[in-house]
């Protein structure tokens, strides 16, 4: 029998700690509720709201900010041009910042007394405390997930694919919609993923932009302080059902990344 | 049909220095030169791939120096083939045909004839990632075709491939040229030069050290770097004779003289290459093994960079090249008549 190196065996007992650290608060919460809890919760209508509502505004924050978030993704993995480190630097800022700090910056952008509240406001809208504005602080925290991997997607195409398919006579435009975004897409439908998966698990930016209509994270917390642990975990339980599934379809689609 | 006038591009270690050639139409023009000698970068300038610092490219009399790619009209073909991974064989060869307009009945009738003409019509429902090299080059050319190029640029289309494969791509080259496709192709190979083309262009260090047919370049080089760079004189278009029951097949140079040789090909037009450091000469008949052994008369004596060239009019002018001392001892001069004698396995055939 092959002998196993020491230090492989010390690795593997590291890693395996941290394995328990992700998958044993999980299963202890799972093996907490029982399949009954579960079960009348899911028939709680106020659970089923939040999860549509969750779902609702961040794949409508996921689509809205795709077709600006591409386009620019395109230009910082092709083009060369003066600032172009720091904004891919600004890109990364929605990820190291707190996120009550980035609802809060959310909060004064969309605010009444702001350009865009008062735009909303001529329509009626008020987007604190909308879906809107849910899915505008949904979008703040994830769309660097988009943004770095569409981009990493139009670094992988060879640009000698673009100025073969210029110089068969394609516009540029033909040559960004037939070429550059078919071969890049498997990395921007694992950034889409990302980005929605992201969104919906935001609690820190929605909760100060709008506490009610509560997506389900903002849900989780009012019943662990309203009625305690016992409450919170069935919630918590189909909710992280419900983002494993996303999370799942993000690994089978990225899979066969390097195949593309 | 297409000038290129003083092209230059100065890169961080390497430049292109005033770069001017002509090509007519119907012309099969080779660059030819070493790796790093800049021929891909004179295509890429040509294509709009790169823009030059200086200098014009004239097509059809129109400056297109500053035109887009797109609106060019001159089609290259990249080594690496550059077939979308994403699409099919016919996907590929339908994408430049998808903007001019033609009725689906045309673009159907442009696609199955390309695919005829470059025998890939049962792969047209195939993926790229499922074709080898050959058969890439094939679908590249096709697509690039379907374009109808004023000018079909070429980036090293032989190199990949194996000898089989060679010849036939070659043997298609010529096809497309034959029926009045101006070719422009960059190639490191002097046989390709002498094999395909009607005009050659050497580059050595990012600039044209001499144009000319191939003829003129290779028999009569004006550098030593063109001299030592194609290394041949002696190559002669021949016709190859059937010679049955025999493995050793004949070659006729110029009706003149004949030239016994191995190769596949039982008849027909081709190139025959002698590499002249291969030919032996001597004052007398000599009693060796070697089957081709002709009488001459010296008509030059030339130095060369490694010893004395010695042209021999055996009916056909053959270069011989030997050292200093052998010319000293054997006393090889003009107006003596001297034998000359090469296997017939040093003898190169390149099929017509």
């Amino acid at each position: 029998m092959k002998k196993i190196e020491p230090v492989n065996l010390i690795f593997a007992v590291l890693g395996g700690l941290v394995l328990l650290f992700i998958v044993g608060p999980l299963f202890s919460m799972l093996i907490a509720s029982s399949p009954n809890e579960i079960f009348e919760t899911t028939k709680d209508t106020e659970v089923q709201n939040s999860i549509w509502l969750t779902l609702f505004t961040s794949m409508g924050a996921t689509i809205v900010f795709s077709i600006f978030a591409i386009p620019l993704s395109y230009l910082l993995a092709r083009k060369n041009f003066y600032l172009k480190r720091l904004i891919i630097g600004i890109i990364d800022i929605p990820v190291v910042i707190p996120h009550s700090a980035a609802g809060i910056a959310i909060l004064g952008f969309i605010s009444r007394d702001s350009v865009i509240g008062k735009t909303a406001s001529c329509f009626g809208l008020n987007l604190i405390g909308h879906p809107i504005g849910i899915s505008l602080a949904m979008a703040f925290v994830s769309i660097p997930f988009l943004l770095n991997a569409a981009r990493d997607g139009f670094s992988s195409v060879p640009v000698r694919l673009e100025k073969a398919a210029l110089n068969l006579g394609a516009s540029p435009i033909r040559v960004f919609l037939t070429i550059s975004l078919p071969l890049a897409w498997r990395n921007i439908i694992s950034g889409l993923i990302m980005m929605f998966a992201r969104g919906m698990s935001e609690f820190g930016a929605v909760i100060i932009v709008a506490y009610h209509p509560m997506i389900t994270p903002v849900l989780i917390y009012e019943r662990f302080g309203a009625f305690g642990l016992k409450y919170a975990r069935p919630v918590s339980i189909i909710f992280i059902a419900v983002c494993l599934i996303f999370f799942i379809l993000l690994r089978l689609l990225s899979k066969n990344r390097k195949d593309a | 049909m297409l000038e290129v006038k003083n092209i230059s591009k100065k890169f961080d270690n390497f430049n292109i220095k005033n770069i001017s050639f002509s090509v007519n139409k119907g012309d099969y023009f080779i660059i030819l030169g070493v790796s790093g000698a800049g021929k891909s970068l004179i295509l890429e300038m040509i294509a709009g791939l790169m823009e030059s610092d200086s200098g014009e490219i004239i097509l059809n009399n129109k400056d297109i120096t500053n035109e887009k790619i797109q609106k060019r009209k001159v089609g290259l073909v990249f080594q690496d083939y550059a077939v979308f991974p994403h699409l099919t064989v016919k996907e590929n060869i339908l994408y430049p045909l998808k903007n001019r307009g033609l009725e689906k009945k045309e673009i159907q009738n442009k696609i199955s004839q390309l695919a005829d003409e470059m025998s890939i019509s049962h792969l047209l429902d195939r993926k790229p990632t499922t074709l080898s090299g050959g058969e890439l080059q094939r679908v590249a050319l096709s697509r690039t075709l379907a374009l109808n190029p004023e000018c079909l640029l070429l980036d090293e289309p032989l190199s990949s491939l194996d000898i089989q494969l060679k010849n036939d791509l070659r043997g298609l080259l010529r096809k497309i040229n034959k029926k009045g496709q101006t070719i422009i192709h960059v190639t490191h190979d002097y046989e390709e030069a002498i094999f395909l083309s009607n005009k050659v262009a050497v580059i050595n260090n990012g600039k044209i050290v001499q144009t000319g047919t191939p003829e003129q370049v290779f028999k009569n080089p004006k550098t030593k770097f063109v001299a030592n760079f194609s290394g041949i004189k002696n190559f002669f278009k021949a016709d190859i004779h059937i010679v049955e029951n025999d493995n050793i097949k004949k070659a006729v140079i110029n009706d003149k003289v004949t030239v016994n040789l191995f190769t596949e090909a039982n008849y027909g037009t081709g190139f025959v290459i002698i590499k002249n450091k291969n030919i032996i000469i001597s004052n007398s008949k000599p009693n060796i093994s070697a089957m081709n052994n002709y009488k001459g008369v010296i008509v030059d004596v030339l130095p060369a960079k490694f010893g004395v060239e010695i042209i021999v009019d055996i009916g056909i002018l053959i270069s011989v090249l030997i050292s200093a001392d052998t010319l000293k001892k054997y006393d090889f001069f003009e107006d003596k008549t001297v034998w000359v004698s090469f296997k017939a396995s040093s003898v190169k055939f390149l099929h017509g």
